[in-house]
């Protein structure tokens, strides 16, 4: 048992490292959960677009995919070894991992030859941004009971309706979505998957402001837009199938966790004052600490298992599932008992006032919503019990009832 | 990134599975819990033939002489069967013990007979119900005889030879020294106790001017203990990460066969999600126990925080799958007959026989204020 590289992960390792210390410069560890850029999002679009080009130009952008489509047609661990590598690295991030983790490889199985030679390559190189179009008011967590409405007219598609929770929606020049085609069958067989230009008149997006003041996220509505039928990726009807591929293809969580974790609360601990002393000395506090120092190391050493199957070619086991179940919670819980500890001025939010700037306030606020996007606790333990454990799915009474029958708040 | 066990040791975990499956059933477990035997001899002369008693004893002490990973992976499977045999107390803590702070007389003495069974080793701490400490012990050792009572003592009944944590006079953890001592000397009294898990033995053991000798320097028994405890917290964690799995399996089955309602019980998601969070915290303890296997295989410098991490994680995973084992199982489960019992017995009593979690919780956070992870 060690935590060593094999000799040719080592060399792939040293060769990403000299391509990167070429490239980019090392984060300053000490502003390394600092969070909010000073930039401006158009900025910072500017400077990693730059630098996906630069990636994509040495091979790094997509490392497991095949040589014909512009990757390095690499294994997951060197994948992984990139990441964990370009972790100490300040170079920017967040704007092409939906589009390159999700719409792309589901372009690269649906899509034609001439579409994919089209599209796949200025994604790779960051000269076009895409973006996921799935979740709607009245379909999240049961994402197949979308209502936005595609219907037929010659040769195009017409599209009605509204889609939300879009990342990057506003700076995105192409997306993939999902609508319904016919509302007289059950719900997961009516759908029709498309790709389509953001910029397609009818189409109007409107930032979602979050509870924690941020807007990540859009609403996009769709007033007759219409999209030519060569856009369709499936069968008409069979969207669910294509979504699936892009559902599974959600990476490979590998990345160091975000946020502020028991480090933090250690130190938040050791520099605060109680009634009866040094908080790091309260019986309550260092058994807290403990279950959350057991749970961050239980996670990082089931990535290690995971990473170690990856690194024998393995598939890696079902443990890899529990990560965001554990993850979410706890970030809630820390921040919230870091401001517990805190006292009356633990309400504080404040740069100057608060403990870190106030990144347990921060991340108290943002933990809530941690915990519900990409699968909320509920549906991940609904996915944990059923795939892995092989209980029985939900009794459902949706499955064969014709969509526009189906009770709802919402009659479409 | 190799964070696994190898083959070799995969193949040791199998043979050791094979034989426990066939001999060490449930209603192998029942015998023992519905009779007044210290443990199943039959099984535990089965694992001693098989030479899992001695895998990590030294060759030179009559042992194979393989390491803490082989042990780890013949723990889980203890642990998985709810094995009722003395491993636990001879091996993870008499035979390590030796091994640690035996001189070479004392490991020429005891090893060999340990390691292939002949004898039955313990360790001798408690005195009463409260965790034993530097305040806490008062058996005293002076001019080789040992007096005081030790209660309770895993396989007190049956073992021949016992490390026992005794004051040797002065203050503080200088106090205390470890001592071996022949329980079949004619000055030992020994009677059993009666426990929430009657498929492990223990006993009230009385020294009345016993003849004993230190094991390792006196005035050093308490980080001497310590150190062999967290040796031990790593196996026990592998035998309750196997008992855990053992419950969540048992839960789950009982879950895809009972109907309630109109159908099976595991398909609501009360069932579902709490059968979900046993894999959860299985998973979690499972991978910590793997830190602390290579910890204690190296006996890395950061043993005692992989050790308490691995055992926090470990007892957490138990505790949980056990009791809400019974509950998936409701009424049938609390039956005498029904058994999940066995996982809800044998996890408390893991959970307390190194010391309980706070205890463990608050020796973590002491040695992570001391280290550079702080």
């Amino acid at each position: 048992m060690d935590f060593n590289d094999t000799p040719e992960e080592a060399k792939f390792r040293s060769e990403v490292r000299t391509w990167l210390e070429q490239n980019a410069k090392l984060r300053d560890p000490a502003s390394a959960k600092a969070g909010r850029s000073e930039k401006s999002e158009a900025e910072r679009l500017v400077r990693a677009k730059q630098w996906q080009a630069k990636k994509a130009a040495a091979g790094y952008a997509a490392i497991t995919w095949p040589t014909e489509f512009g990757g390095l047609g690499g294994t997951p661990i060197q994948s992984v070894i990139y990441s964990q590598e370009e972790a100490a690295f300040e170079v920017p991030r967040g704007f092409f991992e939906i589009g390159l983790g999700m719409c792309i490889p589901t372009m690269m199985k649906w899509a034609t030859p001439e579409q994919n030679e089209r599209y796949v390559k200025p994604a790779l190189y960051g000269e076009e941004v895409w973006c996921q179009l799935f979740s709607e008011p009245a379909a999240g967590s049961d994402v197949a009971g979308l209502r936005t409405k595609a219907e037929k007219d010659g040769d195009e598609w017409v599209i009605n309706g509204q889609k939300v929770w879009t990342s990057g929606a506003h700076f995105c020049d192409y997306g993939i979505i999902v609508t319904r085609s016919d509302p007289t069958v059950p719900k997961h067989k009516g759908l029709t998957f498309f790709f389509l230009d953001m910029k397609t008149p009818g189409i109007e997006i409107r930032p979602i402001k979050q509870m924690s003041g941020d807007s990540g996220f859009n609403e996009v509505f769709f007033n007759d837009v219409r999209i030519p039928d060569s856009q369709r990726l499936g069968d008409v009807g069979e969207g669910w199938k294509v979504s699936l591929t892009t559902l599974m293809n959600e990476r490979l969580a590998i990345g160091q966790g975000a946020g502020v974790d028991y480090e933090e609360l250690l130190k938040l601990a050791r520099e605060t004052e109680l009634e009866n002393g040094p908080a790091i000395k309260d019986s309550n506090v260092r058994e807290k600490m403990a279950d959350w120092y057991v749970q961050s190391q239980g996670l990082k050493y089931t990535k290690f298992r995971t990473l170690t199957a990856l690194s024998k070619g393995q598939v890696p086991g079902a443990e890899s599932s529990i990560g965001k179940i554990v993850s979410g919670p706890k970030m809630q819980d820390l921040a919230s008992f870091a401001m517990d500890i805190q006292g009356q001025g633990g309400i504080m939010q404040d740069v100057d006032e608060s403990p870190m700037a106030g990144a347990f306030q921060n991340q108290w606020i943002g933990a809530a919503g941690y915990r519900i996007a990409g699968g909320t606790d509920e549906i991940l333990r609904n996915i944990v019990s059923e795939q892995v454990l092989g209980l029985p799915q939900d009794i459902r009474v949706d499955k064969t009832v014709p969509f526009n029958e189906l009770a709802s708040s919402k009659k479409s | 990134m190799n964070f696994d066990f190898s083959d070799d040791q995969k193949m040791l975990k199998d043979q050791a599975r094979k034989f426990l499956d066939d001999k060490c059933t449930l209603a192998d477990v029942r015998k023992i819990l519905e009779s007044d035997a210290s443990h199943d001899d039959a099984v535990w002369q089965g694992l001693c033939e098989l030479g899992f008693a001695g895998a990590a004893v030294p060759e030179a002490y009559g042992g194979l002489g393989l390491g803490a990973l082989e042990l780890c992976v013949l723990a889980e499977e203890l642990g998985r069967c709810v094995a009722p045999v003395p491993f636990s107390s001879s091996i993870y803590l008499a035979a390590e013990a030796l091994k640690l702070f035996g001189s070479e007389e004392q490991k020429l003495t005891w090893l060999p007979k340990i390691a292939s069974g002949e004898i039955i080793g313990t360790i001798a701490a408690t005195e009463g119900a409260q965790a034993p400490s530097p305040n806490s012990v008062k058996s005293k050792f002076s001019n080789g005889k040992l007096s005081g009572t030790k209660i309770p003592v895993a396989d007190g009944e049956t073992a021949s030879v016992a490390i026992v944590l005794v004051n040797t006079g002065g203050s503080g953890e200088q106090a205390l020294s470890l001592a071996v001592v022949d329980l079949t000397d004619a000055s030992v009294t020994r009677s059993p106790v009666n426990t929430i898990d009657p498929t492990r033995g223990h006993a009230e053991i009385i020294f009345d001017n016993t003849p004993a000798e230190l094991l390792g320097n006196e005035g050093e028994g308490w980080s001497a203990y310590k150190r062999v405890e967290a040796g031990a917290a790593v196996l026990v964690a592998f035998e309750q990460v196997g008992g855990a799995e053992a419950a969540l399996t048992m839960a789950k089955e009982y879950a895809l066969d009972r109907y309630a309602f109109g159908r099976q019980i595991g398909s609501y998601q009360a069932i579902k999600h709490k059968l979900a969070d046993m894999y959860v915290k299985l998973e979690l303890a499972r991978s910590n126990c793997y830190y602390g296997a290579m910890a204690l295989s190296s006996d890395a410098s950061d043993l005692e925080i992989a050790a308490a991490t691995a055992r926090i994680a470990a007892t957490e995973a138990y505790r949980f799958a056990a009791q809400e084992n019974i509950q998936t199982h409701g009424g049938i489960g609390f039956t005498w007959e029904a058994n999940p019992q066995f996982h809800y017995r044998r996890s408390k009593l893991l959970a307390l026989s190194l010391g309980s979690a706070s205890r463990w919780k608050d020796r973590l956070i002491s040695e992570l204020e001391k280290s550079n992870v702080a």
